[in-house]
């Protein structure tokens, strides 16, 4: 097994000053939700971290989650890549492919054996495992044969998290999370439609210097998913005036009030976007006028519609979703059938909205 | 006796200030803000704020900025991008600002101290221009040129 050099010694090899070592760990402290007072703390770690290597798989997505990280700007993905970590195999990313990508995995995977990091982007379709493939090999082999070596599971996006989009109703793949297949790693679940960029490199950068985060029930880090938005919403003063926006371009809506009627789901969303917001701090959905969908939830698609308020009757999608999840631990062609057995009553239950809707009032 | 010379950094609220607190977070903070100088100057603790984990609305930004103020020391580190350490015109509150190499924001913080850590030259740092120095006379007393 090769012995990776500390951060510390490439840092120094760099020619990176102290001070400016000081001003990265202000900002990881940052990134990680952790006190200020706690960047020395970071320092200290980080100087006797070697550099992890890091296997990221992508599966059945949208490739939004690898869009939005190489959008981080703190730290940038190339300082995560080059000082923090030691990304080996990305399919997207990389240059190499076919056989010498997969000649990269086995490489990375057998002199790391039981320390690497595994990410991993999108669902593992297992009614078909054809419906997802890459190198002749389905997700749900590829992701096994990775995991049985890993140290831990970074899930990034919903998708991976608890089946995302491809897992909404009818489930016509019958799309899983990672957790329904391995059970015996430590998963950090880093769930969102895509995640905000720093809230990922912020979660690799925890593992890196204090391990596995403390988590939720839902398996996601407490320092980025213990609040729901609401509770740091810049409109809930009005929330709790009671001033609504009744539609998209009333007065309310002028006047920035609380988007609440028109079915932000922030109340029951729990993310950091609120604070740390997206495209370096600029805005979040909600500031730009749009209520938030609850994009790290799990089955946030099949919520009855995205524009009608927390409190409308949302028949029995979650019910639904629910059952889906817990006998998809039975992975294979049992998830095959659930996903066969609720998609005519889905068809039946489900609505679209359209534009007229959203000029609706509640 | 001649009057003092008023001191425009010390004024209770400049003049024409944009005030739109009534429901956003810049007021909350700016009290944190006074909790935390009188406990620096009471006892000596200092106060690190990540104005990344503060809700900002439209508007906080410019509250939070105007009632602080600029105050006499405004310092650029280079290291890896630029800093900006700025006292407010509150002395003892310090904005502190870290870009990257591109010019975008990375993490700002108000520090409540009497001088920010980051100013100070770092230890190792100092060890390091130690030997710098002493191989830089080595190379003039043996005359060769530097
Ligand atoms: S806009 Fe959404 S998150 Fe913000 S206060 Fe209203 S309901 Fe809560």
């Amino acid at each position: 097994m090769k012995t990776r050099p500390l951060l510390s010694e490439t840092m120094a090899a760099h020619g990176v000053s102290r001070r400016t070592f000081m001003k990265y760990c202000a900002t990881l402290a940052s990134v990680m939700a952790l006190p200020p007072a706690l960047a020395p703390r970071i320092a200290q770690a980080l100087e006797r971290a070697r550099r992890p290597s890091v296997i990221w798989l992508s599966f059945q997505e949208c490739t939004g989650c690898t869009e939005s990280i190489t959008r981080s700007h703190a730290p940038t993905i190339e300082e995560m890549i080059f000082n923090t970590i030691s990304l080996d195999y990305q399919d997207t990313l990389q240059a190499a492919a076919g056989h010498q990508a997969e000649a990269a995995r086995h490489q990375a995977m057998k002199e790391n054996y039981g320390k690497y990091l595994v990410v991993v982007e999108g669902s593992i379709p297992v009614a078909n495992p054809a419906y997802s493939c890459f190198a002749g090999r389905s997700n749900l082999d590829v992701l096994k044969e990775t995991a049985a070596g890993a140290a831990a599971i970074v899930t990034v996006g919903t998708c991976a998290a608890y089946g995302g989009i491809p897992h909404a109703m009818p489930n016509p793949t019958g799309a899983r999370a990672v957790s329904d297949i391995i059970t015996d790693k430590p998963i950090i679940n880093v769930p969102g439609c895509p995640p905000i960029p720093v809230v990922m490199t912020g979660v690799l950068a925890h593992f890196l210097t204090f391990g596995v985060p403390e988590l939720d029930d839902l398996g996601r880090p407490k320092a980025f998913y213990g609040d729901v938005i609401h509770d740091r919403c810049y409109r809930r003063p009005f929330y709790d005036k009671g001033l609504f926006a009744e539609t998209f371009d009333d007065e309310g809506a002028r006047a920035g009030w609380c988007l609440y009627k028109l079915g932000c789901k922030g109340p029951t969303t729990h993310s950091v976007c609120a604070t740390v917001k997206w495209n370096g701090g600029v805005s979040f959905p909600i500031q730009s006028g749009h209520p938030c969908l609850g994009c790290t939830q799990p089955d946030f698609w099949d919520g009855g519609g995205f524009y009608k308020p927390l409190s409308v009757p949302t028949g029995d999608y979650r019910a639904l979703a629910a059952g889906g999840v817990g006998v998809g631990a039975v992975v294979g062609a049992a998830g095959a059938l659930v996903g066969r057995g609720v998609k005519a009553e889905a068809a039946r239950k489900h609505e679209t909205v359209d534009a007229h809707d959203l000029e609706k009032p509640s | 006796m001649m009057a003092p010379i008023a001191d425009p950094r010390f004024s209770p609220m400049p003049a024409g200030m944009f005030f739109s607190a009534s429901v956003g977070n810049a007021l909350p903070l700016l009290h944190q803000i006074r909790h935390a100088l009188t406990a620096l100057l009471t006892g000596g603790t200092e106060t690190i704020i990540d104005l990344g984990a503060i809700p900002f609305g439209p508007g906080d930004e410019a509250v939070l900025e105007e009632t602080l103020g600029t105050g006499e020391v405004h310092a650029v580190l280079t290291a890896m991008g630029e800093s900006h350490v700025r006292e407010t015109a509150i002395p003892g509150v310090w904005r502190i600002d870290h870009r990257d190499m591109a010019g975008a924001l990375q993490s700002r913080f108000v520090e409540i101290t009497m001088m920010p850590d980051i100013l100070k030259t770092q230890r190792e740092d100092a060890v390091r221009g130690l030997k710098v120095l002493e191989d830089r006379l080595a190379a003039l007393d043996g005359g060769t040129p530097v």
